[in-house]
């Protein structure tokens, strides 16, 4: 079970509209992404909580259909 | 929801161990790249973990991902705290964030 990246660009869009997200496909297999996420969101936020954000807007899919996305996460430069 | 006995079970398990990685495998014999990739980190810092085979316990591996609200598998807990899953462990191992995280909780590592 495969997912696309423009996929995933859009769900964590969705859910985080400042998001700026660039998805590389490591393998170009569907199945195995690094992502890079930049928003506002994650500001005063642990590691942890900024991955779950992610993780959320990917609405559980990852560690399902997505088995894996090798996730970075920061806030915009200001 | 997490199953009761099994969240009872992870609290007892990151209570009594002061370095837990749930993982797929065992550190001998990792069964999944990530996992690998972690246990690879403690050892080279040279710090004692209790490494825990969630495939082989089905109950398990659905239930820390609840515990936690983290969707993937390895995860490692530090004093009764989660820490993170590969990435974040990969990423405060080269700021050396790891070091200091385990040396503030009382972790002993090995001697630079």
């Amino acid at each position: 079970m495969a997912i696309d990246a423009a996929t995933i660009e859009q769900l964590i869009k969705e859910s985080l509209p400042d998001a700026h997200v660039s998805i590389e496909d490591l393998r170009g297999d569907g199945d195995h992404y690094a992502a890079h996420v930049v928003s506002a969101a994650f500001k005063g936020k642990t590691r942890v909580q900024q991955h779950q954000l992610v993780y959320q807007a990917l609405r559980g899919r990852m560690g399902n259909e997505l088995h894996a996305l090798a996730l970075q996460t920061s806030l915009p430069e200001d | 929801m997490t199953d009761p006995v099994v969240s009872d079970r992870i609290m007892r398990d990151i209570t009594d161990h002061p370095v837990v990685l749930y993982m797929k495998g065992t550190p001998v014999f990792p069964q999944c790249g990530f996992s690998a990739a972690v246990v690879q980190i403690l050892t080279h810092m040279g710090v004692k973990f209790k490494g825990i085979d969630v495939l082989a316990d089905p109950a398990l591996r659905q239930g820390v991902k609840d515990f936690s609200s983290w969707p993937t598998i390895p995860q490692l807990y530090v004093k009764g705290e989660f820490v993170g899953g590969c990435d974040i462990v990969r990423e405060m191992f080269e700021s050396g964030e790891l070091k200091d995280l385990l040396q503030t909780k009382g972790v002993s590592t090995r001697a630079a």
